[in-house]
């Protein structure tokens, strides 16, 4: 349904895609993980016709973004990092104007404009102006305007970046059960986390190149999904510790001390079973700890893994710190 | 649906846009009903007794509606700038539609800006003891003409909207070209009383042939001490006025349609 191949695209000296190619299936929902800078706008910009590629092709729904841009913007829905819509148009206006610059006419416009309202829960503030919506209403109303044709692809720039917990787990939710719906669907994010809850395949990338590719399933395997933290009483336990996470864990613990000997992290495939066996056993053997945590790795911990070194660009923000910052 | 259509079409949604917002912010509107004003009263009673009193009033007010309709090509540049920065450009610029709509839906509206201009300046001028008195056809083709003006000026606005890509810049360009170019015109004065090289600017000045035009079409004659100006371009004003708009905009409008197609936001 959308297929890269060989992309290029440099900005100066900066070569925002150095070669991307990608092969996506009808029906999918593909991930694009990566912090920023990595390309995944000037990916998205490439596939949505904003933008021409230095080099390469891009095909979407058949039609390539090169020679047949206007095929292209009439296969695509276009859901951009900053929820694109008209704040001094009230939500309903928005959705008529975008169905109307659709080619609809004005009666078949208001009836989608009604329906994707109701579908969206925008009915109550379909006549209020959307500069005053929350930001999860904004996004939300900023999904529905890329529905609004019910277009074979759908592509989604950062859909949840700067939204609040709770408008992100709302917007999640209108991904899976509105947006999904047959259409093919390219999500770009930088949470891990989100990528996983959503897509059916992800690529990595980092410096506009692809490091890795696969299911969900796929990469939390290659990437030690979880991590386990442990803060020691004493420096003492860290030998006896050690040899507790290689034998429960083995060789995917790679654990890592830090200078003072007494904080410890390792990858646990497993989870929650082996904190809960490395406790068990540190327990056993008498070493105590006064601090121990596991946690979804971030995408530092993705990049530290497949490239050996932090992402080019730090995101470093986790979906919680985000929150922290609010909207 | 041809090409000519779709871009009818889907103009008229962005002018249509475009007027809602008008509607919500009127405040938008104040320079353009307040600068007019300001003008006729200014020139009228500061520089007017100077000038030959009331017949230099009568005289004043085809000036003005050429000189605020100029101005208004700034709200143009001001407005376009302000959409093309919006993260509403990348949904226009990835829907399916005429690639000439943003603009000339945007020139569009802005008549509507203009119109009002237009209005508010003849009301000062009928305070004022400016009086139409040609017949009604000369006085709609006065009007129509004004407007075609102000379209012309918009594509301009458009230009300088595309060229700057800061709400900044545009306000400031589009503002200091149009002192000079105003004022170097018949618009207020005899341009005979002016020094030669820039008599000869004025003479073909696209004001200065849209003001004498006007002031033809409403039955304005100069104050008695204004020499009045002779050669092609002010015998035949009414059509050299209106091949000048033609003009602007057949060079203005492929300008800002392939500045738009070539933009690629970072």
């Amino acid at each position: 349904m959308i297929r890269l191949e060989n992309l290029r695209k440099n900005y100066g000296a900066f070569r925002a895609l150095d070669g991307i190619s990608l092969d996506i299936e009808e029906g999918q929902i593909f991930g694009l993980l990566g912090p920023n800078g990595a390309g995944k706008t000037t990916t998205v910009k490439v596939l949505s016709t904003l933008i021409r590629p230095d080099s390469g092709t891009a095909l979407v729904a058949g039609h390539s973004v090169l020679t047949d841009p206007t095929a292209v913007r009439r296969s695509i829905g276009l859901s951009g990092q900053y929820a694109a819509v008209d704040e001094k148009l009230t939500g309903y206006e928005n959705l008529v104007m975008v169905a109307r610059l659709y080619g609809m006419t004005r009666r078949e416009s208001v009836a989608r404009a009604r329906e994707l309202l109701a579908e969206f829960g925008l009915s109550d503030v379909a006549g209020k102006r959307a500069g005053a919506y929350s930001g999860g209403m904004r996004r939300r109303l900023d999904l529905a305007s890329a529905l609004v044709v019910r277009p074979p692809v759908v592509i989604l720039d950062e859909p949840t970046t700067g939204l609040d917990p709770r408008a992100r787990l709302d917007t999640w939710e209108v991904i899976t059960t509105l947006v999904r719906a047959g259409t093919t669907v390219l999500l770009t994010t930088q949470y891990l986390e989100e990528a996983d809850q959503l897509a059916d395949r992800i690529a990595v990338i980092d410096s506009g190149q692809v490091i890795a590719e696969g299911t969900s399933t796929d990469l939390k395997g290659r990437l030690g999904a979880e991590r386990i933290t442990l803060t020691l009483t004493h420096r003492d336990s860290l030998e006896g510790t050690l040899r507790i996470l290689d034998r429960i864990i083995g060789e995917p613990a790679r654990p890592q001390a830090d200078s003072s000997g007494l904080r410890i992290t390792a990858s646990a495939p497993l989870g929650q079973r082996d904190l809960l066996q490395v406790l068990a056993d540190l327990d056993e053997e008498g070493h105590s700890v006064t601090e121990a945590a596991l946690c979804r790795p971030t995408l530092d911990d993705v990049f530290l893994d497949l490239t050996g070194q932090p992402a080019s660009a730090r995101p470093s923000q986790t979906p919680a710190d985000t929150a922290e910052v609010g909207v | 649906m041809s090409t000519l259509v779709s871009a009818a079409r889907d103009s008229s949604v962005i002018a249509w846009r475009n007027l809602l917002t008008v509607r919500r912010t009127p405040g938008a509107l104040v320079t353009g009903v307040v600068q007019p004003v300001i003008f006729v009263f200014l020139l009228a009673f500061v520089f007017g007794g100077s000038l030959g009193g009331g017949p230099y009033r009568e005289f004043l007010i085809g000036g003005i509606l050429a000189q605020t309709l100029t101005f208004n090509s700034s709200f143009t540049a001001v407005y376009l700038a302000k959409d093309l920065q919006l993260g509403l450009i990348d949904r226009f610029r990835s829907l399916p539609m005429s690639r000439v709509a943003v603009i000339l839906g945007r020139t569009s509206s802005d008549l509507v800006t203009s119109l009002i201009s237009v209005a508010v300046t003849m009301i000062c001028g009928l305070l004022i003891g400016w009086r139409i008195t040609e017949g009604f056809g000369s006085a709609l083709l006065g009007i129509t003409l004004l407007l075609l003006f102000s379209f012309a000026m918009s594509w301009i606005g458009a230009v300088i909207a595309l060229t700057a890509r800061s709400v900044e810049v545009a306000q400031s360009l589009g503002l200091i070209w149009l002192f000079p170019v105003t004022f170097i015109s018949g618009a207020f004065v005899s341009i005979d009383t002016l020094p030669g090289p820039l008599q000869a600017i004025a003479a073909w000045n696209p004001i200065t042939a849209v003001a004498t035009s006007v002031r033809e079409l409403f039955g304005n004659a100069p104050p008695a001490g204004f020499i009045t100006s002779t050669g092609w371009a002010a015998d035949n004003a009414v059509i050299y006025a209106i091949l000048s708009c033609i003009a602007v905009i057949a060079v203005f409008s492929p300008i800002a349609v392939s500045q738009y197609r070539r933009i690629s936001r970072r």
